[in-house]
């Protein structure tokens, strides 16, 4: 069985260490947030200006002047802090944020992630995503293994703008869990049931399988 | 003090055309939304907006757009806005989109008088396309040039009458950065106080980069993902 967004985030959650400052990106990543282990200190920092993101607000006490980078309601938790942009920028660069979980369209073998553009079809903008994905030390991507039709993302080059270079360490999709080094994606994990051949049928870039994969436990 | 204005109309009346113009906020949180408003009411055309987001359809920077009153956006992220993706497929307006962290520290060094940062952001892009790279132990950087703005229209919750400024939550975002970097700020506050109502040492902003001060009204507010759970 494929992984269900929520088992994603799960899996991602595991990555997480007591003590460390987080960034999640909009969609499958803002999960991550809901499996921080219990009695684990993680803070979240949101760009738009905040350390100590917590839940969204109760029915009605919702304010306009506190929201995520994904301009939802949030609130704070004991210990936040606020800062402009700049500093926000500033810690990511600096590398005071210890883990960065983002989406993307297409990451290639060595590490290129692009997830900011559809060249004639979507232009949104890149956000802070290039900020990030320059900076951060660790970065995670959660997405799924094929687009929606049933073409790899993970692939030999990014055929879309890249958003960055060489930056992405680690993938966690529906199907398995995979480190990028050495120009390949290294097979980690599989899903519960899901074999290697179909996870090597659905990678289009290079894939290494050494030895025996485990399967993912939840 | 002469920075004090009584409303949007008069600190902006002088806002010619063609001018460039920072407008602060994250999405609709923390725009000068009296600004705004004054800005569609006087009709300023040609405008190049320096802003993250350029608003929604109806509301924030979306009604400038609506306006067709804005000839450049410079921005991060334009998710947002229908009339904003169409005006820029046909062509009708001019946007770069800049990475976000990239915005702000042009804006901080305009801010802070330094002409240019360096950083690594959008290194192997198409952001990258025309710039110079300069590796600094081991790491390529790209050359940013710091923004050269007329004026900035920033929100802030408090004010006092030396245009020193106070923030509220997540509504600071690019507020205090772009107050530092125009030529001419004009800063909309929720509450106008006398001076020395303010604690200096909660002050944000300081009043040396604050040219133009007056007390907003009707703010709405809007809030763009209304994200709620069950008591």
């Amino acid at each position: 069985m494929a992984l269900d967004k929520f088992q994603i985030a799960q899996r991602i959650a595991r990555e997480l260490q007591d003590g460390f400052y987080v960034n999640l990106g909009i969609g499958i990543p803002t999960l991550v947030a809901n499996y921080i282990p219990e009695g684990m200190e993680v803070v979240l920092q949101s760009e738009n200006g905040l350390l100590g993101m917590g839940p969204f607000p109760e029915e009605g006490k919702e304010d306009a002047d506190l929201i995520n980078a994904g301009k939802q309601t949030i609130t704070t938790l004991p210990g936040s802090a606020f800062f402009d942009s700049a500093m926000s920028f500033g810690m990511i660069r600096s590398g005071k944020i210890n883990l960065t979980v983002l989406g993307a369209m297409e990451v290639s073998q060595d590490g290129d992630i692009a997830n900011w553009k559809i060249p004639g079809k979507m232009v949104k903008g890149m956000g802070g995503a290039m900020d990030l994905v320059a900076s951060a030390k660790n970065i995670i991507v959660a997405m799924m293994h094929t687009n929606p039709k049933g073409e790899s993302k993970l692939l030999p080059e990014c055929s879309l703008p890249l958003t960055g270079k060489r930056c992405v360490k680690k993938i966690v999709t529906e199907l398995a869990v995979l480190e990028i080094k050495d120009g390949a994606f290294h097979l980690l994990e599989r899903a519960p049931g899901v074999s290697v051949e179909e996870i090597k049928e659905k990678t289009a870039g290079k894939l290494t399988v050494e030895g025996q994969i485990p399967e993912m436990i939840f | 003090m002469k920075k004090i204005f009584d409303n949007a109309e008069q600190a902006l009346a002088d806002i010619p055309d063609g001018s460039t113009i920072m407008l602060g906020g994250f999405g609709l949180c923390g725009i000068p939304e009296n600004g705004i408003a004054a800005l569609v009411k006087k009709g300023t055309k040609e405008l190049t907006c320096i802003s993250n987001n350029a608003g929604v359809d109806d509301f924030g920077i979306g009604l400038l757009l609506k306006q067709h009153q804005v000839k450049k956006m410079i921005s991060s992220y334009v998710g947002e806005n229908a009339e904003f993706e169409r005006q820029l497929l046909s062509g009708e307006l001019e946007v770069e989109l800049i990475p976000q962290g990239t915005l702000a520290t042009r804006c901080m060094a305009a801010g802070y008088g330094m002409p240019a940062i360096f950083t690594p952001a959008g290194v192997g892009t198409e952001v990258a396309e025309g710039k110079e790279v300069r590796n600094f132990n081991g790491k390529d950087y790209l050359l940013e040039y710091a923004f050269d703005a007329d004026f900035a229209l920033v929100k802030a919750w408090k004010g006092d009458t030396q245009g020193n400024l106070i923030f509220k939550d997540t509504a600071r975002n690019f507020n205090p950065l772009m107050a530092m970097a125009a030529k001419i700020t004009i800063a909309e506050v929720e509450e106008l106080v006398p001076v020395g109502e303010l604690d200096p040492n909660q002050v944000h902003t300081a009043g040396v980069y604050v040219q133009r001060i007056f007390e907003g009204k009707n703010y709405e507010k809007r809030i763009e993902q209304l994200t709620v759970r069950k008591k």
